[in-house]
């Protein structure tokens, strides 16, 4: 996957941040504009073109999302503009239970110690979806594929939660 | 983005916002989520022995159009039979509400709500 060879990191779902933010700076040392000034209009502009697409890469690689979303379209699933509905009624209800307990988590006796739990909460979710999806994207089966695509699309709902929280935090404390 | 005076209406006055009991046979759920915003949508209706829908309610976490979207429609199902419930389209919600095409997905949403109900309510029967 040209994204992952372009940071020379292995083709996995779990990446290192830190390995991935060090290749960036060093991608980015060789393209540096100053490296062109006497340079051809030519080599500028694959210059540029470079510096894109490791820019791109970059918010790819790092974003959990939009990582599993990359490596499922590379094996032949893309779900980035699907409109589609999820339709699970027991995630769902757990969802929603979670947004309840989210409302009325700011008249919590300790809303800190509320806040804490919530957070562990969806870090337990988060942690159980990554796992199965780094196992489902390292398959070439069919079946596995859209399990993944299954779970990114829960994946997505666990981080609105942890915005929801976020933004419940800045009203409390500001 | 502005709203029309419609969705603003439905979501400082939500129609049917609450939940009905689940454990009555006479009760479907339908439970959907759009993945792209993370909103959420529960939408029960209770329905007569002649297939008629009493009464509807919704709980709805997510934007304005998604909020306005599922109070349309808890309107619109009540009094209606199964069958016709079933033929609301989200195009009809969506010009109802005036929605911009960035926020059609709430009308899907909703249109998928009321499915969902329906066909929790058939297997509810069926069991």
């Amino acid at each position: 996957m040209r994204y992952f060879e372009l940071f020379n990191i292995p083709v996995d779902y779990h990446v290192d941040l830190a390995k991935i933010n060090q290749q960036y700076l060093e991608l980015q040392r060789v393209v540096h504009p100053d490296r062109f000034a006497g340079k051809g209009e030519r080599e500028k502009l694959l210059a540029v073109q470079k510096t894109a697409e490791i820019n791109d890469a970059l918010s790819i690689l790092k974003h959990p999302v939009k990582r599993a979303e990359y490596m499922l379209s590379e094996r032949g699933v893309d779900i980035r503009a699907e409109q589609q509905t999820l339709q699970d009624p027991i995630f769902l209800m757990q969802q929603m239970e979670m947004r309840e307990a989210l409302e009325e988590l700011p008249q919590s006796d300790d809303v800190e110690a509320a806040i804490e739990q919530f957070e562990q909460q969806i870090k337990a979710l988060d942690v159980e979806f990554s796992q199965q999806l780094a196992q489902q994207l390292s398959s070439d089966n069919e079946q596995d594929l859209q399990l993944a695509a299954d779970n990114i699309r829960k994946l997505k709902f666990v981080y609105k939660l942890r915005d929801e929280l976020a933004r419940i935090e800045d009203n409390l404390f500001d | 983005m502005a709203y029309s005076e419609k969705v603003i209406d439905h979501v400082e006055n939500p129609r049917n916002v609450g939940s009905l009991d689940k454990n009555d046979p006479s009760v479907a759920t339908g439970m959907v989520g759009a993945p792209a915003c993370g909103d959420v949508m529960k939408l029960q209706i209770k329905v007569s022995d002649q297939g008629i829908i009493e009464d509807a309610k919704f709980k709805t976490y997510g934007c304005g159009s998604a909020i306005a979207s599922s109070s349309l429609v808890t309107e619109w199902v009540k009094g209606k039979s199964l069958e016709e419930a079933a033929t609301i389209k989200n195009t009809d919600i969506s010009a109802e509400l005036e929605l911009p095409p960035v926020k059609i997905h709430c009308s899907i949403l909703a249109e998928d709500a009321i499915q969902a109900a329906i066909a929790d309510y058939k297997s509810k029967q069926a069991k």
